[in-house]
């Protein structure tokens, strides 16, 4: 099968203007004739449901949570990119689209980041129309700052709490549209599979996780906007319930996954504290602002710290090594995130870490503080400085802060093509849940970015354009293929039930996160991917052999879910673990141990990897067909990212 | 530390449900209040015996979905969410009560999760700006002083965990419903549909079942986002306004 | 359903009503010690019961009288619906509960501290107003004009020590009512300001303080007089 991604034609800034002149429109009397399905409700799923509602569609808004204002779009801290230029400060469309191009490290399409880029100023118009209290100078004018190493500011943000306030945007648009009878919500329900009838998406399946009750819901086109797949490493700064349950049934189904192995390690959590930690809580990026990294110089002082003999302001200037200042003058502690993530994994592994675990290393304000004051350092960091004094019980401006890297977005996804349609027609994916925008390396606040022009003014035109050429009627929801997915989750939930072995979900899980996390973490190599292929696949086999799930199907059961979801993980990575072999460069997320340069840092291949891997599914138990998309740089020169 | 706690178990909202008596060892002060219920839930599945079920997910505070009436306060002693709770609060040999957010317009699902579709409806009923995607004038069209931006961004932190609910002694969603009301009517953006906002939206917190307020401030004192009091004075404005000065009769 | 009606019947005009009617009531206070106060001065009740004619004759204060006993009796009424829509809100209570962790004593039991007064104000009417009223009182004549001597009634009931104790009870249930109240009553109006809130609350507090505290110290003085 070749991969079209329907890139339009014509010069890049032109491309979307024409391509929305050139969709097919539905009528405005015939549009409440046709039926969507939007599984996940966070920036991307609510904003697609509330914009497709308000246009006369009829929506179905699917959310595991009990409301869909708790998606995980919500944790999002730090802001919102969009190329406004409010700051006079050279920014534009195109300035946007390169930085976001070259942060992806060259891996993502150039048409779609240019729409991205376009489509941002419009995301902030219609937040602030919504009530979205973003940040202001005293003039009354929206404030910005430079986030993330850009060299301009244009990240809008509200305090620390920026994915809140857009959602709730996103969340009071949908509840308008509630309450107007156009969307349907069902809450607390979890999408297990998507029907395909004679090759179109026509419905989901889904399992309510309070009576247990599978049903079929028919639809005309279905919408995945399930966020990412970060809790395949048990420890990230997902949240709990985040799963790849919807985008894999539907890889299953027929849709490529894409790039499965990048994922984004952020520099700045708080590190593991023991093998009770179920989650890791990220604490604002803007902290290397002015937090200094550092490490003691050698193995014998970090091992006195690691047993409480010294304490971190007993060390002396001469003794501390302020690794990444030394190592990069020019951007110091404010290299990218892949680049501090990995220096810091660096120093631990060479047996330099400062916690118990020795996977930490410290953010130190000594010397802001000594330079701005406490007060100074209280106001712009005060609420971050709580936080992590309530979660490892140490005040920050006596001792050190440490950190350490922990996994927190996936840049790779369902492939999509420029309508953001999978390979399987009428089934689209928008959000961190598809891979096209952020190539192989996300900058700070684009995700947001992109969860919104994706449902408020992508998928709104591309759906249309699908359901014009679709006639008004429903697959039934007795139809066979109704009924043999129904079947099938049936059979799965009793086949968990009944295994009845003798090791929790949670047992798996963990092991699975430690085995992706050694092998196909921060840094990989073809020999710990070879191995933990063999591993990932032992264990599934387990799983399915020895995993104990209580309770019934026809009840609130907590383990089943997991059980679901987890499964689904042990599939995804093994397709990771493949995806990040095959891929023999390093580039943004993805770092193989065998390609870098002299100096340690990523090496592309450009002649060879300058594609997108889209995997097709080809049943249990066989290898999946690689497929590759030729990524067509026209606008943009492949360089080489340096931050000496 | 070694503990004992005191659990609501109740299999479904018609059972009738009490208290169970658990003795949990090896918590460490590190963990959070929730990571304490997942040892406590791994060694009830070891055991066969069906875990604890709790509504949690982000696990960082800001989702609203974690609850938890702990020793007669919503979200434990401090004034954090219950996933923000970490143990070094409790001592060795503590007996920690948990016990659901009780409410009317909170039925009980399963133990101590409930069902907080209320706060959804309430928002339904009018906890928006009414304007389509697209057709939007520019951001910087109207100036928004930064008080009154920073005012309304104060109210806009809510959470919906339903802590004021909890906490108030006659179970009222006013310290909710006013956080909503006073974000939107103290944003020009929001003052378009405000009198008829504050009519609506009190009509559902009505029809829902929560309790009247009687300002013993209980709510706030416990609001992990320090949701503040007077919201609720400006809703009762907004309100009252409303009432003796739309058209509607 | 009028639109009054609609919104008289819901949460926040309920409260409306409370906190209108307790803000009357707690200018009566005033007005009402104030008349009190005349009996400590040293003139055998003169001022008192001049008074005490000058208002029973106004017809204006009549008026306002009964208004005052409509008002008692909406306050009353209002809080009794109120408690028990608040009691249907949660149909099954805690067990446990920390609730002096989060707000005041007084705040959570305006229902038993109002009906503590209830009581109160029914003993006291039946005591003094019927008695003043309807019952048998003596008459005094100043400078030949004659009037009730409620003075007296009054005095004599003070020599009662159980009486005594029993105000003094009653004006302690009073304070801690009005300590929740007056502000509160600001609350609900809608009136909270982060410039004048804090000024209401020590009025409040200095309120629910002082006038009960004068209030109880007229039976005390009278009393101590007697003896």
């Amino acid at each position: 099968m070749k991969l079209n991604s329907k890139i339009p034609s014509g010069p890049l800034a032109e491309k979307w203007t024409n391509h929305k002149f050139n969709i097919k429109l539905v009528n405005p009397a015939n549009k409440r004739k046709y039926e969507i399905i939007v599984v996940g409700t966070g920036l991307a799923g609510a904003s697609a449901a509330a914009s497709l509602a308000e246009l006369g569609y009829n929506v179905k808004a699917f959310c595991f949570q009990d409301s869909p204002r708790r998606a995980h779009s919500i944790a999002a801290q730090g802001g919102i990119n969009a190329a406004k230029n409010y700051q006079n400060d050279g920014d534009s469309v195109f300035r946007l689209f390169y930085d976001t191009i070259k942060g992806g490290d060259y891996r993502s399409r150039e048409g779609n980041v240019y729409r991205l880029a376009q489509v941002s100023v419009n995301i902030i118009d219609q937040c602030v129309a919504q009530g979205v209290p973003f940040a202001r100078e005293y003039g009354g004018l929206l404030a910005n700052r430079s986030f993330g190493g850009a060299q301009v500011s244009r990240t809008f943000y509200a305090r620390g709490q920026t994915g809140q306030q857009l959602l709730l945007g996103a969340y009071s648009a949908l509840s308008r549209q509630v309450a107007n009878g156009k969307v349907k919500l069902y809450p607390r329900t979890e999408m297990m599979d998507v029907v395909v009838v004679d090759g179109k998406a026509r419905g989901i399946v889904t399992r309510n996780l309070i009576t247990g009750a599978i049903e079929s819901h028919s639809a005309h086109a279905v919408l995945l906007c399930t966020g990412g797949y970060g809790n395949v490493f048990f420890l990230s700064t997902n949240a709990m319930g985040s799963n790849v349950t919807a985008a894999w049934r539907a890889h299953k189904k027929g849709a490529f996954f894409s790039n499965p192995c990048y994922t984004q390690i952020h520099p700045t959590c708080i590190p593991v504290s023991g093998d009770h930690q179920s989650k890791l809580t990220l604490m604002s990026e803007s902290l290397r602002n002015d937090g200094r990294v550092w490490v003691p110089k050698t193995i014998e002082i970090a091992e006195k710290l690691r047993k409480r003999e010294i304490a971190p302001r007993d060390i002396k200037e001469e003794d501390r090594d302020y690794y990444l200042e030394t190592k990069y003058p020019s951007f110091g502690n404010l290299v990218p995130r892949d680049v501090a993530s990995r220096n810091a994994k660096h120093v631990c592994d060479e047996g330099r870490g400062v916690n118990e675990t020795g996977e930490a290393v410290f953010l130190d304000f000594r010397d802001a503080i000594l330079r701005d004051g406490e007060d100074a350092v209280r106001g712009k960091y005060g609420n971050l400085f709580d936080m992590y004094q309530q979660i490892t019980g140490e005040n920050p401006y006596k001792t050190p802060m440490k950190i350490y890297p922990a996994v927190h977005y996936t840049m790779g996804g369902l492939w999509v093509d420029y309508n953001l349609m999978t390979t399987v027609p009428g089934l689209y994916a928008l959000g961190e849940a598809n891979f096209s925008d952020h190539g192989a390396n996300r900058l700070g606040a684009s995700a947001l970015m992109q969860g919104l022009a994706d449902g408020y003014f992508v998928a709104p035109y591309t759906v249309g354009d699908y359901l014009a050429g679709l006639s008004y009627e429903k697959v039934p929801e007795e139809h066979p293929e109704f009924r043999k997915a129904e079947d099938e989750v049936k059979a799965r939930v009793k086949q968990l039930l009944e295994i009845n072995g003798s090791k929790t979900v949670d047992h798996f899980h963990k092991k699975l996160g430690k085995i992706m996390w050694n092998h196909c973490g921060m840094a990989r190599n073809a020999a710990g991917l070879t191995k933990a292929k063999e591993m990932i696949r032992a264990l599934k086999e387990e799983f399915w052999s020895d995993v104990k799930v209580l309770g019934t199907g026809e009840e609130l059961n907590l383990s089943l879910e997991k059980a679901h979801r987890v499964a689904d993980f042990l599939e995804l990575g093994e397709l990771m673990v493949e995806d990040a072999l095959h891929r023999n460069e390093s580039c943004g997320g993805h770092f193989r141990d065998e390609y870098q340069t002299p100096e340690g840092e990523a090496l592309r291949d450009d002649e060879n990897f300058a594609y997108v891997a889209a995997w097709e599914y080809l049943g249990d138990g066989k290898d999946e067909a690689l497929h590759k998309e030729e990524l067509v740089f026209e606008n943009v020169k492949l360089t080489q990212r340096s931050y000496k | 530390m070694n503990l004992t706690l005191k659990v609501w178990r109740q299999k479904n909202a018609s059972d009738k449900g009490d208290f169970k008596t658990y003795k949990i060892s090896g918590i460490s002060a590190d963990m959070s209040f929730l990571e304490m219920l997942d040892v406590l839930n791994e060694d009830l599945s070891d055991k066969g015996e069906d875990p604890v079920h709790f509504d949690h997910d982000c696990r960082e505070g800001i989702c609203g979905m974690c609850s938890l009436y702990i020793n007669g306060q919503p979200h434990g002693p401090n004034q954090t969410t219950t996933c923000q709770l970490h143990m070094r609060s409790f001592k060795d040999g503590d007996t920690i009560t948990i016990e659901p957010w009780r409410a009317r317009a909170f039925p009980i699902v399963k133990d101590l999760v409930v069902d907080r579709s209320a706060f959804d409806r309430i928002i339904q009923s009018g906890g928006y700006v009414s304007v389509n995607t697209g057709g939007v004038p520019d951001a910087n069209e109207i100036p928004i002083p930064k008080v009154i931006a920073d005012e309304a961004f104060d109210s806009a932190t809510c959470i919906a965990c339903g802590a004021c609910v909890a906490a108030c002694k006659n179970a009222s969603a006013m310290l909710f419903v006013s956080a909503k009301i006073s974000q939107l009517a103290l944003l020009p953006q929001g003052k378009v549909e405000k009198r008829g906002r504050a009519e609506k939206m009190v009509a559902q917190m009505d029809a829902e079942g929560f309790g009247a307020c009687t300002n013993t401030g209980a709510c706030s004192a416990e609001c992990p986002k320090e949701i503040k009091q007077s919201n609720i004075a400006r809703m009762n404005r907004e309100y009252f306004t409303a009432s003796v000065s739309t058209e509607k009769v | 359903m009028s639109w009054v009606s609609k919104t008289l019947n819901s949460t926040l005009g309920k409260k409306l009503l409370m906190a209108l009617t307790g803000l009357f009531l707690i200018l009566f206070l005033v007005v009402h010690l104030a008349g009190n106060l005349q009996l400590l001065l040293p003139d055998d009740g003169k001022a008192f019961n001049i008074y005490a004619e000058t208002m029973a004759s106004n017809p204006l204060i009549r008026v306002v009288g009964y208004l005052n006993f409509g008002f008692i009796a909406l306050h009353a009424v209002y809080s009794a619906i109120l408690t028990r829509n608040n009691k249907k809100s949660r149909p099954v209570g805690y067990a446990v509960t920390n609730a002096s962790a989060n707000s005041t004593w007084s705040s959570r039991n305006m229902g038993i501290l109002g009906t503590l007064i209830l009581i109160f104000i029914l003993v006291h009417l039946r005591g003094f107003w019927y008695e003043f009223k309807f019952g048998e009182i003596p008459y005094v004549t100043y400078d030949g004009v004659t009037y009730k001597d409620g003075y007296t009634v009054v005095s004599t009931a003070y020599q009662n020590i159980l009486y005594v104790i029993f105000y003094v009870v009653s004006m302690a249930v009073l304070a801690f009512h009005l300590s929740h109240g007056f502000a509160s009553a600001f609350q609900t109006l809608g009136i909270n300001h982060s410039k004048y809130t804090p000024f209401i609350k020590k009025l409040g507090l200095g309120f629910a303080i002082i006038v009960p505290a004068l209030f109880a110290l007229i039976p005390i003085v009278m009393f101590l007089q007697n003896s």
